[in-house]
């Protein structure tokens, strides 16, 4: 199995292939729609500004994703990359977000200091495939100063200024506002249950 | 809830951990990688590698020393002293850290934070700020390792560098560094209660009240436990229990 890891020019992806790397799984950090369609699973990772997610559409990285998930593959996007699947962000109001998921990430309430830093503990829904075998209560790694909203897809809440989506799922796509490849031994049984989705 | 962070912090001199009290009398503590895991496995919620070498020839191993480091962490890893520009910067971001962090250099070129934010994103920059209390009021910013008065105000320039795209504020007690009697707590409520963005409290941990007292009253976000880990990796493992028995948010177990 190989993982593509689509870079897009937002933060230390070289971080999440680390984390395949110590799971044993093949993974490769590109930004050609070829490489991604021919990937197995898909890894869409990213910290910093939502405008940064304008590039996927000029490298093509959008349309081969889009195709990847219409053909049924595993996709996973991880804190930008998950605020991708939204609909949009206030962060960057006139780039278009791919719409798998409904509704606008917004930034935190002002009464709580952003970014929201640090381990914070989920409430995880036990359907969940992603989080199977993970604890209710379980501390991962955020960081991040715009959250996305609840939605009928969502997996794991987290609670900071209010509750907001730490995780979406929908079948074989795969959402996480939190860093798996820097939450020690939950996150690392995260990307261990999505490496062993079927491809 | 979230949970308050306990960083372990590991001073590196030409590729060893170092130990020592006030830079005097260093000795060797070992090699940082199997440091760092091994506080990584006792429960620390981050790592912090400091540069101290004071020497071109010693300071070039340490992208080795970060590479090598990053290759085992699994929690998130910051790198410091001795960043002086976004090329710095990307190197050690290139050889696997997640947040540099950065003081006298922003101090000299206040853009730089803006410049390392802009690329890298506000959350892989921390601005660290030493400060001292001035005679009659207030707290001056020092730089070059708190050999230089400045002349800033603390809570001006912790203003500052949120306002130009810092992630964190890392704040250096220079009264209380090293003599384990306790953060400075006025320091840390002033700066923490003037920005929006975490501080991280350091200098003058000597006791799991210490930091209980911190998070409690000085109202700070994290805390770097330093020469107080020196005494054994265990003891990060117990910070945080006696932290968690005291009813302070901690990831614990964990």
């Amino acid at each position: 199995m190989n993982i593509a890891i689509v870079d897009y020019g937002a933060g230390n992806l070289a971080s999440v292939k680390k984390a395949f790397d110590a799971l044993g799984t093949d993974s490769l950090i590109t930004s050609d729609p070829g490489q991604i369609a021919s990937a197995d699973k898909i890894v869409v990772p990213g910290v910093g500004h939502f405008a940064t997610t304008a590039a996927l559409n000029i490298t093509g990285a959008r349309k081969a994703v889009e195709d990847a998930i219409a053909c049924g593959k595993s996709v996973l996007g991880i804190c930008l990359g998950m605020q991708w699947m939204f609909q949009s962000s206030s962060e960057a109001s006139e780039v278009e977000g791919l719409g798998l998921f409904s509704g606008e990430c917004k930034r935190f309430p002002e009464d709580v200091k952003a970014p929201h830093v640090g381990w914070n503990e989920l409430a995880v829904s036990p359907a969940s495939r992603l989080f199977s075998g993970i604890a209710q209560g379980a501390f991962v790694y955020f960081t991040h100063s715009y959250r996305a909203p609840i939605v009928e897809q969502t997996v794991a809440t987290c609670e900071y200024g209010g509750v907001f989506s730490a995780a979406v799922e929908q079948g074989h796509v795969f959402g996480v506002q939190f860093h798996p490849e820097k939450s020690g031994a939950v996150g690392r049984k995260l990307l261990e249950n999505f490496c062993g989705l079927p491809c | 809830m979230l949970t308050k962070r306990i960083i372990a912090c590991l001073d590196v001199n030409g590729g060893r951990v170092v130990k020592g009290v006030q830079f005097l009398n260093l000795k060797d503590a070992g090699d940082p990688a199997d440091l760092a895991e091994a506080h990584s496995a006792a429960g620390a919620d981050e790592i912090v590698l400091l540069d101290i070498s004071a020497t071109a020839e010693k300071r070039a191993t340490l992208l080795d020393t970060v590479r090598r480091t990053a290759q085992r962490l699994f929690i998130p890893f910051t790198v410091g002293g001795g960043i002086r520009s976004l090329r710095d910067a990307a190197a050690v971001f290139d050889s696997g850290a997640d947040k540099v962090s950065i003081n006298s250099a922003a101090l000299s070129d206040p853009g730089l934070i803006s410049c390392i934010a802009d690329r890298f994103g506000s959350q892989a920059v921390i601005v660290a700020i030493d400060a001292k209390r001035k005679d009659n009021d207030g707290y001056e910013v020092f730089s070059r390792g708190g050999r230089t008065a400045t002349g800033r105000d603390a809570c001006a320039w912790a203003k500052e560098a949120e306002s130009r795209g810092a992630g964190e504020i890392l704040l250096t007690s220079m009264d209380r560094d090293g003599t384990g009697a306790g953060f400075d707590c006025e320091l840390t409520r002033v700066i923490s209660d003037s920005v929006r963005i975490p501080v991280i409290a350091s200098g003058g941990a000597g006791s799991a009240e210490h930091f209980i007292t911190i998070f409690r009253e000085g109202h700070a976000d994290a805390a770097l436990a330093a020469s107080i880990l020196h005494y054994g990796l265990t003891e990060i493992a117990e910070l945080k229990q006696t932290l968690a028995q005291a009813g302070v948010p901690m990831r614990w177990p964990c």
